[in-house]
């Protein structure tokens, strides 16, 4: 947090100094670490296991918040007894599909709940399309369950919870992760001393931790702990997505993403979605409780910003007009869609593939293989000159001359030469001024999409064509009247600010907050989470009150989604009773006098709802929840130590080796995650894992990460630039610790390069005790580590980091395993030209890839039992 | 007679006689330094701006004089980050004024070797053309078995994570409606 997000890392360092304990858990010691109380390396890819012992030694000792997790949490209510637990299956859930690699979850459901229509869902298409990542905001679409509140009975969910973390004892936490038991002792005993009604502990990840094939279960294990011991929707608690880019969460809420719509809505699905009724009634399961009940306002809503007058309720407000998904269409399928000519025109918006993405070199001959290329950038990125200076370049991959894709590069106007709203990492929107106009060509995204739709739907003008009618209906009149003059003017980012904010139809009156949204076309949003933005007509994001004039909320600078909270579920802040579980940690309570909810921030619950409610029978949607279900997106209305629905690979965590592993998985036979997305290419090898042979496995025998600088972002596009920047990390480097120094005889300062069955990029070895052997199962495993800022192109140049990974996805959200990774490291400069290629083929051979052979994703057959698994391994490895 | 010339001016008697006694402020102040001015004071305008790299969002004061940035610094209001900036946040002045940025449109034509010039009206007229060709070419109706699903699968976007919500509001739209289901951000990356 200290290298990547330093300016936030100033409120840990003020939490210090008031007594607060820091603990930094890393593979590699770090400027965290210098100023952490306590630093815990770990293996890399092994924080499930690591997790998992801590709540192992919470429900052991039963240190959970027992009032808050009763009360709060689904820990109560009673799971179906058909679920089995990878405990007794070796590492698969109950209703596993080893032709698909699914799960079908019947078995994971809550017991009362009959196998109803819509939990029979195809999980197969679940992967392809992502769906885990719209349910994993919009919530499963539970009802509530039976509960058992002494949490006794054997089908709870404490029970289940209690059984499957059982496996991850201090001893296993040394074995897999490579942490003693008295360092993981003192995290337990810290995190859960300072955890109740008197204090609470917050923990802060950086986005590193999605990457990775069990990627989504790892923020997963976080929640468990978290909710365990009370620490979700309270003041100085929760969990801290660091995110990494200046708006990535904005463009996740509003997203350029293939399977979402604004507000998290899904994208409609070709054989799930065929009207707009069977859509909505997917989103709000009928009989759920919270506020997804009103999908069908949000989703009318979008569409009247989409298609203004067009759209009406006898048209079904043109939800035909949607393009309709068939499965996976993600970033990597597309490159590798490229690669295979089925993708002919590629834009970029601010993004540099080439350099930031995994499998560089596909990205690169992906795009080398495009009828068109448009790059939109403050300067020539490596995705736009991948044509004339890619390494590809080099190995005679990519000839120019032979290269027929055409490149468009439009410069772009930087952040201080439009305006508009940022979303930062804790959902608060704000506004930016403009300081300047922009130079030369240099033109806002805003400029450049509102004047490519006005030229498109010039050119379709007249069509009669069904297809042209979405482009031709669509509201698209984005320029203030001071510039409609201008054939090219710039439109108002305000303007689109207040669609996305919606109004009033008839009036123009902006709506104040979504459950203003009508569901009958008398109101229209773009994007239902950021309502409210402009209530009463202000442009809240744009509120600048110094903080030193205003509470510690600061609740009067930005404003934050939804309706202006700060603190997400922070009912759950008070008791049940809807008392502060203490003054110390007093935040959002019920006035009895007043008969509302109040406090330092936005009650994240309805006004007046009392405590005491209980929802009437037959009750539904936000009249259903009750006044103590504090998780109001959740069909059930609590926090979800257990998730019945939604999630691809498991109900709970498990941990799995990664992808590329030098390791059995200790815990069980099943080695990685059995549901990970898998592209079997040629031009996509995975370095052997168990179960292959020991002698191909040992062929890249070390562990390898990679993170950022503080002097760099990225893919270097806005670092590598810039003078100052370059100057102060002016090179490619990678850090060794001194024994895998001498085991391969790497100088430091000296080059060394770094081999995966992808590539070999070069760097300045860096030898140093910031990385620390661990001993895993028994024997030393070197971990290595690279900074990914590097490419071809800025002031300076050098290998990319990227070019090392593989492309193995998270089956839930589909994003890719770029934090962990097996490697060779050798003395030396990598070779250059041909001859690259010809060494990354010595290592295919040696290591048994040459021949198209991958390593067996399913390995429950092929090792018997737990313990036979772990007595055949000790011979079988390096 | 000029008294800055004389010893009054030294700074140790300065530190003596005057309300500085440690030597740290004011007595320690060159003659150089009185006469030279802030970048910050002498701008012509301010701009309240959020620093453009990771997701912390810290609050940015942009100072402009004679249409230049000429400085770029922290915002103390802010309660996120109370005018601090990381060295990245602090370079955000080169990141804008740099010598590497791009103000002219590039053109490298199919098996080209070189960049080209090329007229900004001019490309986006040839990405138009380009987008409705390829849309035309690679359209589905239908999927293989029969369901509806109107799009092109020969467009594919990328990007986002640094640009603003109306912008990626836009690209959505637009892509949406023109029947492009491959757009794509940093968030799966």
């Amino acid at each position: 947090m200290a290298e990547a997000h330093p300016v936030g890392f100033q409120w840990v360092m003020e939490a210090k100094l008031r007594g607060a304990k820091i603990i930094h858990v890393d593979p590699r010691f770090t400027r965290t670490s210098a100023l952490a109380h306590t630093f815990v390396p770990l293996r890399a890819g092994t924080d499930i296991a690591f997790l998992g012992g801590i709540i192992n030694y919470v429900l052991q000792n039963e240190l959970d918040f027992r009032e808050y997790v009763v009360a709060y949490t689904n820990a109560a209510s009673i799971v179906s007894d058909e679920y089995t637990d990878p405990d007794e299956l070796d590492g698969l859930f109950s209703g596993f599909d080893p032709e698909t690699r699914t799960y079908s979850p019947e078995s994971w459901q809550y017991a009362q709940q009959e196998h109803e229509g819509d939990t029979r869902q195809d999980m197969h298409e679940q992967r392809e399309t992502s769906s885990a990542q719209q349910f994993g905001s919009h919530g499963a679409s539970v009802s509530s369950a039976l509960r058992d509140d002494t949490l006794q009975d054997p089908n709870c969910v404490y029970q289940i919870l209690k059984r499957h973390f059982s496996r991850y004892t201090p001893e296993m936490v040394e074995q897999v992760c490579g942490v003693s038991p008295e360092a993981f002792r003192e995290v337990c005993e810290a995190w859960t001393q300072n955890s109740g009604r008197e204090r609470t502990t917050a923990l802060c990840y950086s986005v590193g931790w999605t990457q990775h094939s069990v990627g989504a279960q790892y923020i997963r294990t976080a929640a468990i702990l978290q909710l365990l011991l009370g620490n979700i929707g309270r003041t100085g608690g929760g969990i801290m997505a660091l995110r990494g880019h200046a708006s990535i969460q904005g463009s996740t809420d509003i997203p350029t993403l293939f399977d979402l719509l604004p507000g998290y809505l899904p994208m409609p699905s070709a054989s799930k979605h065929p009207d707009f009724q069977t859509y909505v009634d997917s989103i709000r399961k009928p009989g759920a409780k919270g506020f997804w009940d009103n999908s069908k306002a949000y989703t009318v809503n979008l569409l009247k910003a989409y298609w203004g007058e067009k759209a009406t309720a006898e048209n079904d407000f043109c939800f035909d007009y949607m393009p309709k998904l068939t499965g996976d269409h993600g970033t990597y399928r597309t490159v590798l869609d490229m690669i295979d000519g089925k993708v002919k025109g590629y834009f970029l918006f601010g993004q540099n593939p080439a350099v930031g993405s995994a499998h560089g070199r596909a990205q690169r001959l992906g795009m080398a293989n495009l009828d068109w290329l448009v790059v939109r950038d403050l300067v020539e990125i490596e995705s736009a000159s991948f044509w004339r200076n890619s390494p590809e370049i080099a190995t005679g991959e990519i000839v120019p001359e032979e290269c027929r894709t055409e490149v468009f590069l439009f410069p772009a106007a930087s952040h201080v030469e439009k305006e508009g709203t940022f979303t930062q990492t804790q959902r608060m929107l704000q506004w930016r001024e403009k300081a300047l106009d922009p130079k030369g060509d240099c033109r806002s995204e805003l400029w450049f999409l509102y004047h490519l739709g006005r030229l498109l739907r010039e050119r379709l003008a007249g069509s009669a064509r069904e297809r042209d009618r979405p482009l031709l209906d669509l509201v698209w009149d984005y320029v203030p009247p001071e510039h409609q003059h201008e054939p090219w003017g710039e439109p108002s980012a305000e303007k689109v600010l207040m669609e996305i904010n919606g109004y009033e139809i008839a009036t123009g009156r902006p709506l104040s907050s979504f459950t203003e949204m009508k569901e009958d076309g008398s109101t229209l949003g773009g994007c239902w989470i950021y309502t409210g933005v402009f209530k009463d007509g202000v442009n809240q994001a744009a509120r600048r009150k110094p903080a030193s004039e205003q509470s510690w909320v600061a609740p009067e600078w930005g404003w934050a989604w939804p309706a202006n909270r700060r603190t997400l579920y922070n009912r759950a802040s008070a008791d049940p009773d809807g008392k502060p579980w203490s003054e110390r940690k007093a935040y959002v309570w019920w006035d009895e006098a007043a008969g509302e909810w109040t406090g330092h921030d936005v009650p994240d619950f309805e006004k007046t709802k009392p405590p005491s409610y209980r929802a009437p029978d037959g009750a539904r949607g936000v009249a259903a929840l009750a006044g103590d279900d504090a998780f109001i997106m959740n069909g059930d209305g609590k926090g979800a130590l257990y998730v019945p629905q939604g999630l691809i690979d498991g109900p709970l965590p498990t941990h799995y080796e990664p992808v590329e592993s030098p390791f059995r998985n200790a815990l069980y036979a099943q080695q990685g995650n059995p549901t990970r997305k898998d592209y079997p290419r040629p031009d996509n090898p995975i370095n052997p894992s168990f179960p292959d042979e020991a002698e191909q496995v040992a062929v890249f025998p070390y562990v390898f990460t990679t993170s950022r600088l503080t002097e760099h972002h990225t893919s270097g596009a806005m670092s590598r630039y810039l003078e100052y920047l370059s100057e102060l990390q002016p090179e490619m480097f990678v850090e060794v610790s001194p024994a895998l120094a001498q085991e391969r005889g790497l100088e430091h300062m000296g080059w060394c390069h770094v081999i995966t069955s992808r590539s070999a990029v070069e760097g300045r070895v860096l030898v140093t005790e910031r990385l620390i052997p661990l001993r895993v199962e028994g024997r030393v495993v070197h971990q290595v580590w690279l900074p990914y800022h590097w490419g071809a192109g800025g002031m300076v140049t050098g290998d990319s980091a990227n070019d090392l990974f593989g492309i193995t996805l998270d089956p839930n959200v589909l994003i890719q395993e770029s934090k962990v990774g097996t490697c060779d490291v050798r003395p030396g400069r990598r070779p250059t030209g041909p001859a690259l290629r010809e060494y990354i083929a010595g290592y295919l051979q040696r290591a048994g890839l040459d021949t198209g052979r991958r390593t067996p994703i399913l390995t429950t057959g092929t090792a018997g039992s737990h313990t036979d698994g772990r007595e055949a391994d000790e011979g079988a490895q390096p | 007679m000029d008294l800055s010339k004389t010893f009054l001016s030294w700074p140790v008697l300065r530190q003596f006689s005057g309300n500085d006694p440690l030597g740290r402020g004011t007595a320690a102040r060159s003659g150089q330094t009185e006469r030279i001015t802030a970048r910050t004071e002498t701008a012509d305008r301010v701009a309240r701006s959020v620093c453009p790299y990771c997701a912390v969002g810290c609050g940015q004061r942009v100072y402009v004089k004679d249409e230049k940035v000429v400085q770029i610094e922290g915002d103390p209001d802010s309660p996120i980050s109370r005018g601090r900036l990381c060295p990245k946040g602090a370079a955000s002045k080169n990141l804008v004024t740099g010598p590497m940025r791009e103000s002219k449109v590039r053109y490298r034509r199919p098996f080209g070797t070189e960049w080209e010039d090329l007229d900004l009206e001019t490309a986006m007229n040839m990405v138009a053309d380009r987008v409705l060709k390829v849309r035309d070419e690679t359209w589905q109706d239908e999927d293989e078995s029969g369901n509806k699903v109107r799009r092109t699968m020969g467009i594919a976007g990328l990007g986002g994570a640094t640009l603003d919500n109306e912008e990626n509001y836009l690209i959505k739209k637009l892509w949406t409606a023109m029947g492009a289901v491959q757009i794509e951000n940093q968030a799966r990356i």
